[in-house]
């Protein structure tokens, strides 16, 4: 088991002063599977990756890389490493051809290998009417098919994705998640921060949950929910008075607990499947209710955490996240 | 991005981990490549290049006709005696714009990307100052022209003329270390800026760039004798109006190789810190 770990890191400690960043954190990254890492701003979480990309030397722990250790054979572990996070850019003034070109030559796949491989990616990023442009022109979302991309250039075994999606609106979201997804089918081993439950469970086949620079819950995405409780089902109907008998209606095709009223108007019931949703908007139909919202989400990170950290078993009384982080 | 299938390009493969790079002269390769990076920033970006072909045209313009005719009589013989003056002081005040530079660059982050690449460490520095050798020919060039224009003629022979440039040149490679330095240990672009003209501006005019030694009080004397610039100017001097160069020349490669052996490991060791 351990011998296939892509990613092994033991015990890691980081201080900035009198920040400490991390406080011993183990993460482990089978090969060809996504680890998602989830955590609030400030959790550890960039710091961790920096650990693991070299570009940080833990003060305490190891961290080994493809069995190398990223302090020891830092030289090592950067053949075999791609980065990309909103630190780790690219040159602004450069073309999007150049900037890739560039890359590949410093990773040594000379000229017409460098110039190969950035057309390949630059086709597959969707950049190539782009190419000649310089990367201070493109949009947000370009701008970080372009990030991702030139990480991409040495083909890498591991990738880090620093917060890929982070300010990216919903479609440029599944884009980069549709990305992230080849990636894996082609071997890649990879390892993504976020702070969405949402993008962890999308992607990732185990999730680290980091807190103040400590793991506070590693698990499946299903695991997980099972803890933090899955989805909910929220709705809006747009008749007051419709309340009670949308409550009744959604309680039927919960998971079991009762509807309630999260905010003003708005009833909320957890659901286990997807199919929660098509029901229920049926049985609306049939009852003569309109609604002006209905959706269906995982917890927010908020949420998340005030399930794993925020209570004590005595007074977990509800499975219902949205009751207690409102 | 809806293109997007599983024909995604095939891993080549070209990074393996059991084979740590064989190829040679890693070093020079990789910062030639990072030098033709800033060669296409300098190009894309000549706004960046007006302050140093602006400032001799001004200050020849207006230190030839304001002072010439009472420094030397006549503003051509001035013009003859200043423009080399001119050419050492803009080509060092031109060395100072890398360190401006990157502060800038590592501020935006491309350099975490080269950190993470597995090329050795210094490859992005060297890089950077290889790539302004550009600029100061630029520079070169553009002060000989409107000198050229204003009526300065060279008085000794082609090769002398070249061997002139090309010490200017020299000199502000080395000098540049200086800046590097600079901009490692300061925080802000502005103050790279501000920290290198009060270093530059005393070197400039306490040498015999603008009038002859001889007329300043001793103790300044003193200075101007040393001054790296002072020997510059003499030796261009020199090699472009046949002036006696005496030990200039290699008073101003020392002074060269002094700038890379002193500046040079500690901008290294500041910039290995510093990110």
């Amino acid at each position: 088991m351990t011998a296939d770990l892509v990613i092994e890191a033991e015990g890691l400690v980081k201080t900035f002063g009198k920040t400490r960043a991390l406080q011993g954190v183990d993460l482990a990254v089978p090969r060809g599977t996504v680890l998602g890492v989830l955590g609030p701003n400030g959790a550890g979480k960039t710091t961790a990756v920096r650990i693991l990309s070299t570009l940080l030397t833990p003060d305490g722990g190891t961290a080994r890389i493809s069995g190398f250790d990223v302090v020891r054979d830092a030289e090592r572990v950067r053949q075999s490493i791609g980065l990309t996070g909103q630190y780790a850019s690219v040159d602004e003034d450069l073309t999007g051809r150049q900037n890739l070109e560039l890359f590949g030559t410093l990773l040594d796949l000379g000229r017409a290998g460098a110039r190969r491989r950035a057309a390949e990616l630059l086709d597959w990023f969707d950049l190539t009417d782009a190419a000649n442009r310089p990367a201070k022109t493109y949009s947000g979302g370009m701008r970080r098919r372009l990030d991702l991309a030139a990480s991409l250039v040495g083909s890498p075994d591991v990738i880090f994705l620093d917060e890929p999606t982070t300010g990216l609106d919903p479609a440029k979201r599944e884009d980069m998640w549709d990305v992230v997804r080849t990636l894996v089918n082609n071997g890649s081993t990879v390892l993504l921060t976020t702070q969405y439950l949402e993008e962890a469970d999308a992607l990732a086949d185990a999730i680290t949950v980091i807190d103040h620079g400590r793991v506070i819950a590693h698990d499946t995405p299903e695991g997980l929910k099972r803890v933090v409780g899955g989805q909910t089902l929220e709705v809006r109907p747009s008749d007051p008075a419709q309340l009670p008998r949308t409550a009744e209606i959604l309680t039927q095709v919960g998971s079991g607990a009762q509807a309630d009223e999260i905010r003003k108007g708005v009833l909320a019931v957890p659901v286990t499947d997807d199919a929660a949703l098509t029901e229920s908007v049926a049985r609306f139909a049939t009852a003569g209710i309109a609604v002006t919202e209905l959706s269906l989400h995982l917890p927010s990170l908020d949420e998340v955490f005030f399930t794993l950290t925020g209570r004590t078993a005595s007074e977990d009384d509800t499975t219902r996240p949205t009751e207690v982080a409102a | 991005m809806s293109t997007l299938t599983d024909t995604a390009p095939t891993r080549s493969g070209v990074l393996s981990n059991s084979a740590p790079n064989p190829r040679p002269f890693r070093l020079v390769r990789h910062s030639l490549a990072l030098a033709k990076r800033s060669l296409i920033k300098t190009w894309r970006t000549p706004e960046a290049l007006i302050d140093v072909t602006l400032q001799p045209v001004l200050f020849l313009i207006i230190f030839v006709y304001v002072f010439g005719g009472a420094v030397a009589g006549s503003t051509h013989d001035y013009l003859q005696f200043l423009l080399p003056g001119i050419l050492a002081q803009t080509i060092a005040t031109g060395a100072i714009a890398i360190g401006v530079n990157l502060n800038t660059d590592i501020a935006k982050g491309i350099f975490d990307r080269f950190r993470s690449l597995p090329i050795p460490r210094s490859a992005p520095l060297v890089g950077a100052v290889l790539g302004d050798v550009v600029r100061y020919v630029i520079v070169t060039v553009s002060t000989l022209a409107i000198g050229y224009v204003m009526g300065f003629r060279i008085d000794t022979d082609p090769f002398r003329a070249i061997a002139g440039c090309l010490l200017a040149v020299l000199f502000a490679l080395c000098l540049s270390w200086l800046p590097v330095l600079v901009s490692m240990k300061v925080r802000t672009a502005g103050a790279v800026q501000g920290v290198m003209f009060a270093l530059i501006m005393p070197l400039s005019f306490a040498s015999n760039v603008f009038v002859g030694a001889d007329t300043l009080p001793g103790w300044m004397q003193a200075f101007v004798d040393v001054n790296p610039m002072t020997h510059l100017v003499a030796s261009v001097r020199g090699l472009f109006l046949g002036t006696p160069l005496g030990n200039h020349v290699w008073w101003t490669l020392a002074w060269c190789a002094g700038f890379v052996a002193v500046f040079m490991p500690l901008a290294l060791r500041a910039y290995r810190k510093k990110i």
